[in-house]
């Protein structure tokens, strides 16, 4: 069977860093940080008082009021990229056949908020749960609810891999169109973490960065001065289409999805392979499925936390990956700025890969003053400063807890 | 308007999100308010909590509109 082309027709996004594609855009090459203290909850009893929040959301402009109460923040989310990426794709909803139109979303945690506040009125209001708790609470609902609004009754389901879960749901989408098994798949992802349970558990974990005195500072991959990722919310949504429905419609079109890598670690529960395989691996066949090599690609936007172990084993998986051509290419960790979505992380970060290509500058790294001796210093991680750079292939890395690794490949038409 | 009623009135337009108008003693909940069946469900919790007291499921089952929970209620109190 002959594959099938995969181009992406429509894109939207509410992230830390702009309710909108251009707005984050702007923020992503000007090396803004989306970080300040948190205002979602009380954080005064918590070890990390702030996060990368998104600002100024408003739920109504996506959905009626009476929905607002019954989705979770990370459904609301996705509401809003989902429809801004279905505007911007142009699909005429009369006309489109919803049978051919799939809907494959991915969410690390789901309605973690909603589960929280069950459970505590459960415990003090009533001994019972409100009938909304499980439709509510589902990391799968988002994308269930989201192909009710528009009809797209196509292959519909949501992946989970924690941090890796929407780039599992984008090669999965690419997947179901390379087989002709529908013209348009919505994907990306969406998450809400930000909250009592979000903060307080990875907390526990020490995974999240405590450096209260400057929450702007504190995501800062590969710096030697890490100390934990900062916690990030927000959604990504693509419109991925056939390449020949695309163009028979005439549809703008960012990028191809060329390919897509998974792998695991198969080493820790949370902790990646000191060596990095599973991400050498993830890379390797990522770029085999692409039918690429090495030396063809120009960026790669690294998963790059800013946790201790995490920035130590990717540039090593990178080096063993591309070989001497590891140190032409451009590196950057857009996490620096946006802080660590989840389960939205691949989308966000698949966006800022497929943006840097179409506007040629690659987004920087943010907050590096000392470099980590255990860090090749030869690599470019595009430190502090966007750069400009023609961009062919990109390629977007994300590892999940438990060893999950996917790796998406976008390439210029 | 009894004071029960003002209340249940409150709730219905809460949690339906529906306007204070469309909320008269013979509007059904699924039929005129647009409730699905979760919602109807949960507006009988709401009633709950709200007067505290207990309305068996047998019972709840028998409330379809806005004059019957008031009426239900009512007599429970």
């Amino acid at each position: 069977m002959e594959l099938k082309r995969v181009v992406i027709t429509g894109v939207g996004t509410v992230n830390p860093l702009g309710n909108s594609v251009e707005e984050y855009w702007k923020n992503l090459k000007d090396g803004v940080s989306g970080a300040g203290p948190i205002t979602h909850f009380d954080a005064s009893l918590h070890a990390t008082k702030f996060a990368c929040e998104i600002k100024d959301f408003d739920p109504l402009q996506y959905m009626e009021k009476k929905e607002i109460r019954k989705y979770d923040l990370y459904t609301q989310y996705a509401f809003a990229s989902s429809e801004q990426a279905v505007v911007d794709s142009g699909i005429d909803l009369e006309k489109v056949d919803g049978d051919r139109v799939g809907v494959i979303w991915g969410a690390g945690i789901g309605g973690l908020q909603t589960f929280h506040e069950e459970v505590r009125a459960y415990k003090e209001e009533r001994p019972r749960f409100s009938p909304f708790f499980i439709p509510k609470m589902i990391a799968n609902i988002a994308g269930g609810l989201v192909s009710m609004k528009y009809g797209f009754r196509g292959p519909n389901y949501t992946t989970v891999s924690a941090c890796a879960s929407a780039s599992h749901a984008m090669i999965d989408a690419m997947n179901t169109i390379r087989m002709g098994k529908a013209d348009m798949i919505l994907t990306g992802g969406s998450e809400a973490g930000v909250n009592e349970c979000g903060v307080a558990g990875f907390n526990s974990m020490r995974a999240l960065s405590t450096r209260n005195d400057d929450p702007k500072t504190a995501s800062r991959p590969f710096d030697k001065d890490r100390d934990g990722f900062v916690m990030g919310e927000g959604s990504a949504a693509f419109i991925f289409e056939e390449y020949e429905h695309a163009v028979a419609r005439g549809a703008k079109i960012y990028a191809e999805i060329a390919g897509g890598g998974m792998s695991a670690d198969a080493y820790h529960m949370t902790a990646p392979d000191p060596e990095g395989r599973g991400a050498h691996l993830v890379m390797k066949w990522a770029l085999e499925d692409a039918g690429l090599k090495p030396e063809d690609v120009d960026y790669i936007n690294v998963h790059g936390t800013s946790t201790p172990l995490g920035d130590i084993a990717e540039p090593k998986a990178i080096l063993k990956t591309f070989g001497e051509h590891a140190y032409k290419l451009s590196i950057s960790s857009t996490k620096s700025m946006t802080g660590h979505l989840l389960g939205a992380a691949g989308a966000v970060e698949g966006l800022a890969s497929v943006l840097a290509m179409r506007e040629g500058i690659v987004p920087p790294t943010i907050n590096h003053s000392t470099p980590d001796p255990e860090i090749d210093e030869k690599l470019d991680f595009t430190f502090n400063k966007a750069k400009e750079r023609e961009i062919n292939v990109a390629i977007s890395n994300t590892f999940g807890f438990g060893g999950h690794n996917a790796t998406v490949v976008f390439k210029k038409l | 308007m009894s004071d029960v009623a003002a209340k249940v009135k409150a709730i219905i337009v809460d949690k339906l999100g529906v306007d204070e108008s469309e909320v008269t003693t013979e509007a059904s909940f699924t039929n005129d308010l647009g409730a699905d069946s979760l919602d109807t469900v949960e507006l009988i919790m709401e009633f709950e909590k709200e007067f505290d007291l207990a309305i068996p499921d047998d019972e709840a089952e028998k409330i379809s509109t806005v004059g019957e929970a008031v009426a239900h209620i009512e007599a429970a109190l």
